[in-house]
């Protein structure tokens, strides 16, 4: 067998907007399958929604659409390309689901369109759970005992046959969405419920918990020819109870003896083979239950998952690349090891560390949820480390998160436990949170048994006795002189992971001096390859990890290298935009002739993908590891370290800009960068360009803050400096809000895990991070820039983007337009000019992006920040210039000119001429946080972006919110509540929609004024919880009778409003469309109107691109 | 170093330090343990890397590894523990063993001990805090050598490694095959398995389908076909299998007589029998992940491998070629069909290891059947 010379062009599904379950790991996935497919001489297709992916850059693929992915447009774009086969295994969850439609509804029988990797039958076998069960049994395997229910009485008689606890699990869902353990009936009731509406199919598994077992998990590859092989194992840290992407997890499985793993790896084979995914890789989950080893099979993925990507960065195995060519054909043992280059890829990767992962969550952003991890998944990204051993490792990892934390306690953080009872501690890290890990170390110190930690926890002691080691060697220099630290002793803290910034908490010196003391000693990592052989051959890659062993084998470089510093674990306000532009800098660096390094953690991502950059370090971005990166490539010789990029990867590297030597900071110096975050020298800067900036001050205490107010007046904007994503960030409205606002800025308070603590782990408030408090410009709209400025001084304007939600809203949270739609030629030119003079006055050379919020035609500078922003690959697919790749050259000395002269940026590259109207959307993790106001506000909270392009604002915001999974309705009633400052601009929405047909519900102030105006409402609703009857509706009961179809909710500033979030929630949980600004309405109403004039169209990118700027109309497609 | 001079750093400096010295002079540092803690304890042996994540004490108990150190490339060693339902034979085969970390706290339903007191009740031991991939690196490009290890200056271990004889050239099978005959299993096919060093899961392979007979190594071919078994079976061991003459000649006289499978040393032998060379391989094969096609399907088995000697190509031309290993081309399998006869230089057996060739068992069953 070898390359299937039948097919002629592939469609590949991507996975769309990051969602929580849903992340980088499909664009590693994706961006791999597209380079195999075409490498091999197919022609791809791609549908993704999401423009923040390298997948969709225009060279990736033949057809690239940033369209929904609806099963609408996957029509219309197979009706269109004509392909031959669908490659549906690349796109999580999202691209199996769809692909499972397509075929349902006959599109791919009448297109004569081929499933490649799985059929559909296998697809159903392994995702429809009584299938999945059924097939288990018929091989001899076991799975908990269970049974399915359609109906809340099924769920009730099939639970009470099996008995307490049961665990509940919706079928066909995605990250374990509606999945939850019931200990008793009025449990089962709620959480059958729940996960019955869930399911696509109604359907639920009612089974036996196993809470508390082991839980492994098996990566897998199978060709056509049946070869199977294990990538890698994998054991989770938190026992079975905790969804696995919840979960630490570590690399290879540590506590199974050899006929165990055999046993479950005979399982696993015997699993993919019945299911019959036929080639590619599948993921198995297997509980074990640690008393007998009586081995049960979960659940398994018939597709490239997150825990491929991790086993794949884990090992050095790319499962994605190989399942590409798998499914087209190719054998294992006919795909070369791309590691060692002389063995095939049809081997087991055996490897020579401990790789363990820690999941990244957002709690602080989303008050109200309990922290308690479960079987739903929460995190929003993740961090791998490398080490020799697990204790190495684990503190490396936590490091990696950054979250303030230097390592597994031993720093400032663990002052948070002292005042917890041990017995009160031990209750809690019996319960999972984001916490245990440190609560067990604290355990462990305070002396009691790793077996009675293991008997609450249900952790397996042999990672407890990891965490025993870690803190004997601490106690071991609790008191001690930094002196009295000899090399040897040196070497056992850094075996066990131990940082310098924990080692100066401990001896009470400061980093610096620490690291300096060590250095002195000659005690410095050495590098170890990843080549998944555990170095039974020579590697070709160099892929490396930081250790401390006597060799080292940084290979000798050729030429000077330039680093990059990627964005570490996704969090909300700092994602795979970030590592779009790291890996594009990387790509236009080495087309440029520079040999890149990469540094990063995130194992979801492309940038750690080893094919991406010359080198590759998986390492944390603290100060200590980023430094020793730098002092190895200048060991490596031919130069050395020409030097560092910190402007691509958000706010992670350019914290790092004032720690690394000045002179190896390429791009725009650190003290620019200081400038810019600094508010006094910034708010100067601008007095001094004649800039306006909205009126306000910087404060460190609650007075000052007054005092601002009594200048500036009501409402102000209240944020911490030196933050991503708007954490924090609060518009307040009065002076009780105000006081609590300054105190949770100030608090630190880890351990009660409330929304004070969040922030105080970051630094909290102190003298050199004060908080500034701005007066807020209601109802002004709100634009961002990216731009670049080159050595000499030329300014490129990347693009202007108008925000839908007025100011006020995070720009991360807000829906986007390109072109403007609302703002003259005049105030653009304006914007324009500012950004010119800001970028010239703070020295920028590379990107910069300034944010504006425009108010009754004047201009005002909210932030300005020398960086790539989060809408950059936005920006780049808008208009096609490559922004992130021209600000990487720019960065290293490049100037637009060269640029020009090159080919790289068009000599009449604009984005204004782009001849369609492009929309980014935000999308939000609501739905997975019922306790959660779905509100909109200055703190960001979205977790994805997706794209609509079209020919006017209307359709593309109408496609925008169809890709957001929320698409506009045709008809029925429109919900009015709103604040009262909002009414009258609700006006303008509301007679819209009653223009389309639709009818009209407001609670009663909205109503009223609704009908002083003109507007007809045809019921006026009671506000929730008041039941005067009247004769009017009950507006929760209006909502889940699904009459409404889109819901317009605007609140008052930020705050427990019970009536507003009820109505968010209802609307969420039916899942209405909730617009909770006027302006979302209003471009509601404009794209429901176009939709119904011009309906469905498609065309790709490449299409757009050559079109742009020739001014060639959209041509409609039906 | 004493351990007392340890005792001002409380950081598991239980054990003192240790050097690992090769025969060409190369030094690694680490800590003993069990056996070799007393100071002046001095293992020797021809030192193989094993790249296996799993399987320790079915590495550590494998005759085939009589007279070698082996250096584990996995960090964590240990882990969970010892039992002993996982020895392939009644007591560890190791010189001593070498690790970046020796787990002391092991953890499992199945462990009844921890390694080290284990490899110390048989008055063996190791180092531990080893680089070892910077050794397997070593290995890898300056080939299998032998070392010494212990508490002891660098010269004396250097001298002791030198002073070694490796296994090329030895004859190691009489220092572990069965003194005296035993049975195993109850079917009706009756096998006499010669013991060059067998380990407990081929018996107990072979025993699922037959009655074995484990015979000892120099059993003569008249005694063998005395029994008239209806197969017979060369199994594994240890060292090089040219100096074995005496058991090959023994072997050419139950060619074409008796089906016969062989693995491991067994097929080194028998392809000796058929006519054919062996030599040593650079660092050999001793993991569990090696990819193996087998040429009649063109199904590729990931294998258990342990070998460091290998049948020439192309030197056994009356034989066919069925099985080779992917990674570097080397002959894992041979049969001649006219014969009756075939072998395998892996593992079927696995322990530790991927199962994927048990069947070669039952292929030697119905080769059995064929002839009965």
């Amino acid at each position: 067998m070898s390359r299937r010379n039948d097919l002629e062009s592939i469609l590949v599904i991507g996975s769309g907007p990051i969602v929580i379950g849903q992340a980088c790991e499909f664009d590693y996935s994706g961006t791999q399958a597209c380079r195999v497919l075409r490498e091999e001489g197919y022609r791809v297709v791609l549908v993704n929604s999401n423009p923040a992916t390298i997948m969709t850059d225009p060279e990736l693929a033949d057809r690239t659409y940033i369209e929904p992915l609806s099963l609408d447009v996957l029509t219309a774009v197979i009706e269109r390309e004509r392909p031959d086969a669908l490659l549906p295994t690349m796109g999580g969850q999202t691209a199996l689901n769809l692909a499972m439609g397509l075929a349902d509804r006959g599109v791919l029988a009448a297109n004569g369109v081929e499933l490649i990797g799985a059929k559909s039958e296998a697809i159903q076998t392994a995702e429809n759970r009584e299938r999945f069960k059924k097939a288990m049994t018929e091989i001899g395997l076991a799975c908990p005992e269970s049974g399915f229910a359609h109906t809340l009485e099924e769920a009730l008689a099939v639970g009470e046959s099996i008995g307490f606890p049961l665990m509940i699990r919706p079928s066909f869902i995605l990250g374990g969405a509606g999945t939850g353990i019931a200990n008793d009936r009025d449990e089962l009731v709620k959480l059958a419920a729940a996960g019955l509406a869930a399911s696509p199919i109604t359907e639920i598994l009612v089974e036996r918990s196993i809470a508390g077992w082991k839980e492994y998990e098996l990566e897998l590859m199978r060709d056509g020819a049946d070869n199977c092989v294990v990538v890698c194992s994998i054991e989770n840290f938190d026992p079975m109870g905790v969804h696995t992407g919840d979960s630490i997890t570590v690399a290879p499985a540590q506590t199974l003896s050899d006929p165990e793993y055999q046993l479950m790896r005979d399982s696993a084979f015997a699993c993919i083979r019945r299911v019959g995914v036929e080639t590619g890789g599948s993921n198995i989950q297997f509980a074990v239950d640690p008393r007998s080893g009586e081995q049960l099979v979960i659940e398994m993925n018939p597709r490239v998952s997150r825990s491929s990507a991790l086993a794949s960065k884990a090992t050095g195995f790319p499962i994605a690349k190989i399942a590409a060519r798998l499914a087209v054909g190719y054998r294992l043992d006919e795909v070369a090891n791309d590691i060692t280059k002389a063995t095939p890829a049809s081997f087991e990767p055996t490897i020579d560390y401990v790789v363990t992962k820690i999941p990244r969550w957002a709690f602080e952003k989303l008050p109200g949820t309990p922290d308690r991890l479960g079987t739903r998944m929460q995190s929003v990204g993740e961090v791998m480390a490398i080490g020799r051993t697990f204790p190495e490792s684990l503190q490396k990892a936590l490091r990696g998160l950054e979250q303030g934390r230097a390592g597994l306690n031993a720093d400032a953080g663990e002052a948070a436990y002292d005042r917890l009872e041990t017995d009160e501690l031990l209750e809690r890290a019996a319960l999972p949170t984001p916490e245990r890990p440190f609560q067990l170390e604290v355990l462990i110190r305070r002396e009691v048994p790793v077996e009675r930690v293991a008997e609450a926890t249900g952790i397996d002691p042999w990672f407890l006795h990891g965490i025993a080691e870690i803190v004997a060697a601490r106690r071991s220099l609790e008191g001690a002189e930094l002196a009295a630290l000899d090399a040897g002793r040196w070497l056992e803290l850094k075996h066990l992971g131990f940082s310098d910034a924990q080692v100066a908490h401990l001896t009470g010196e400061r980093e610096e001096d620490v690291r300096a003391a060590r250095l002195a000693l000659g005690v410095r990592p050495t590098f170890k390859t990843v080549d998944t052989c555990g170095a039974e051959f020579a590697a070709e890659t160099p892929y490396y990890y930081s250790t401390y062993e006597d060799e080292d084998e940084v290979r000798p470089a050729s030429r000077p290298r330039v680093l990059i510093l990627g964005s570490g674990p996704n969090r909300i306000g700092q994602g795979i935009e970030f590592d779009y532009c790291c890996v594009h800098a990387s790509l236009a660096l080495r087309a440029a002739g520079y040999e890149t390094v990469m540094v990063n953690c995130n194992p979801e991502t492309v940038s750690t993908d080893y094919d991406t950059s010359d080198r590759l370090y998986f390492e944390p971005l603290a100060e200590e590891d980023v430094l020793a990166v730098i002092a190895a490539e200048q060991e490596a010789g031919a130069g050395g370290v020409a030097g560092v990029i910190l402007a691509l990867g958000g706010q992670t590297p350019l914290k790092l800009a004032g720690r690394l030597p000045e002179s190896l900071v390429l791009g725009t110096s650190a003290s620019s960068i200081d400038l810019a975050e600094d508010r006094e020298a910034w708010s100067a800067l601008c007095a001094r360009l004649e800039i306006p900036q909205p009126a306000g001050g910087t404060v460190r205490s609650i007075e000052e803050a007054r005092e601002v107010v009594a200048r500036v007046g009501y409402p102000v904007l209240v944020r911490p400096s030196y933050v991503l994503g708007g954490r924090a960030m609060e518009i307040v409205y009065d002076d009780d809000r105000l006081a609590s606002a300054m105190a949770e800025l100030a608090g630190f308070d880890a351990v009660s895990g409330g929304p004070a603590g969040s922030l105080g782990r970051e630094g909290g408030l102190s003298a050199e991070r004060p908080v500034l408090v701005d007066r807020f410009l209601e109802d002004a709209v709100e634009v961002d820039v990216d731009a670049i400025r080159d050595r000499t001084g030329e300014v490129l304007i990347g693009g202007v983007l108008e925000h839908v939600e007025e100011a006020g809203v995070h720009s991360g949270d807000s829906a986007c337009a390109l072109p403007p739609q609302t703002l003259s030629g005049e105030t653009i030119a304006v914007i324009e000019r500012y950004t010119r003079e800001i970028a010239e006055a703070l020295g920028v050379q590379g990107p910069l992006n300034v944010q504006y919020a425009v108010k009754l035609g004047q201009v005002f500078v909210i932030e300005a920040n020398p960086r790539a922003s989060r809408t950059v690959p936005f920006v780049a697919k808008a208009t096609g210039t490559p922004l992130a790749k021209i600000a990487a050259r720019v960065i290293v000395g490049a100037t637009l000119d060269d640029l020009r002269a090159e080919g790289m940026l068009a000599p009449d590259a604009g984005w204004s001429q782009t001849g369609q109207v492009s929309v980014k959307e935000a999308v939000l993790p609501f739905s997975r946080f019922p306790e959660v106001d779905a509100l909109l506000g200055p703190e960001m909270r979205s977790t994805g972006e997706v794209m609509g392009i079209a020919p006017s604002f209307g359709l593309a915001f109408a496609k925008s919110q169809i890709a957001a999974g929320t698409p506009l309705p045709d008809g029925g009633t429109a919900l009015f509540s709103l604040a009262d400052r909002d009414k009258a601009q609700g006006v303008l929405a509301a007679r819209a929609l009653v223009d389309l047909g639709f009818g009209i519900a407001a609670t009663e102030g909205t109503a009223t004024f609704f009908a002083a105006e003109g507007v007809p409402v045809a019921s006026v609703v009671e506000k929730v919880g008041s039941n005067g009857g009247r004769g009017r509706v009950e507006l929760l009961d209006l909502v889940r009778s699904g009459e409404v179809t889109i819901v317009v909710n605007t609140p008052k500033g930020r705050g427990p409003r019970a009536d507003g979030a009820s109505i968010r929630h209802a609307a969420s949980q039916a899942d209405v469309p909730i617009l909770t600004t006027v302006a979302a309405a209003r471009a509601a109403a404009a794209g429901i109107a176009e939709w119904r004039r011009f309906g469905l169209s498609v065309k790709s990118l490449q299409e757009h691109h050559a079109a742009a700027g020739g001014g060639e109309a959209f041509p409609p497609q039906s | 170093m004493k351990g007392s001079e340890m005792a001002a750093s409380p950081v598991r400096h239980e054990c003192p330090e240790a050097l690992l010295v090769l025969a060409d002079g190369t030094v690694f540092r680490g800590r003993a343990f069990g056996a070799l803690c007393a100071e002046g304890t001095v293992a020797t042996g021809e030192l193989v890397f094993n790249t296996v994540m799993s399987g320790y004490q079915e590495v550590i108990t494998d005759p085939s590894y009589a007279g070698q150190v082996v250096a584990f490339t996995y960090p964590h060693i240990g882990n969970y523990g010892i039992n002993a339902a996982d020895e392939e034979s009644d007591h560890p085969q190791v010189r001593a063993i070498v690790v970046r970390d020796l787990v002391h706290r092991p953890s499992s339903w199945r462990a009844e001990g921890n390694l080290e007191d284990y490899l110390a009740a048989h008055g063996l031991g190791g180092i531990s805090g080893v680089d070892t991939r910077r050794l397997t690196r070593h290995l890898r490009e300056a080939g299998a050598m032998c070392c010494a290890l212990g508490v002891a200056d660098e010269a004396t271990l250097h001298a002791a490694a030198r002073a070694e004889p490796g296994t090329e050239g030895q004859d190691l099978v009489g220092s572990v095959t069965t003194k005296t005959p035993y049975r195993a299993g109850s079917g009706p096919l009756s096998i006499v398995a010669l013991d060059y060093g067998i380990k407990r899961s081929i018996v107990a392979g072979l025993a699922a389908h037959a009655t074995v007979e484990v015979v000892p190594a120099a059993t003569p071919a008249s005694e063998v076909l005395a029994r008239h078994p209806d197969g017979v079976f060369l199994s594994n061991g240890p060292g090089d299998p040219a100096a074995l003459g005496g058991l090959v000649d023994e072997l050419s006289q139950l060619l074409a007589k008796v089906p016969i499978f062989g693995i491991c040393l067994g097929h080194q032998l028998l392809a000796s029998a058929l006519g054919g060379s062996t030599y040593k391989l650079t660092f050999g094969h001793h993991g569990g992940n090696h990819p193996v096609k087998r040429l009649a399907n063109g199904v590729v088995e990931v294998t258990s491998q342990n070998h460091g000697y290998a049948v020439a190509a192309d030197s056994v031309s009356g034989a066919d070629v069925t099985h080779v290993n992917l990674n570097d081309g080397v002959i894992e399998g041979l049969a001649v069909p006219a014969m009756r006869c075939f072998s395998v230089q892996y593992h079927p057996e696995a322990s530790p290891g991927p199962h994927d060739a048990r069947y070669l068992f039952a292929e030697f069953v119905r080769m059995m059947q064929g002839a009965a």
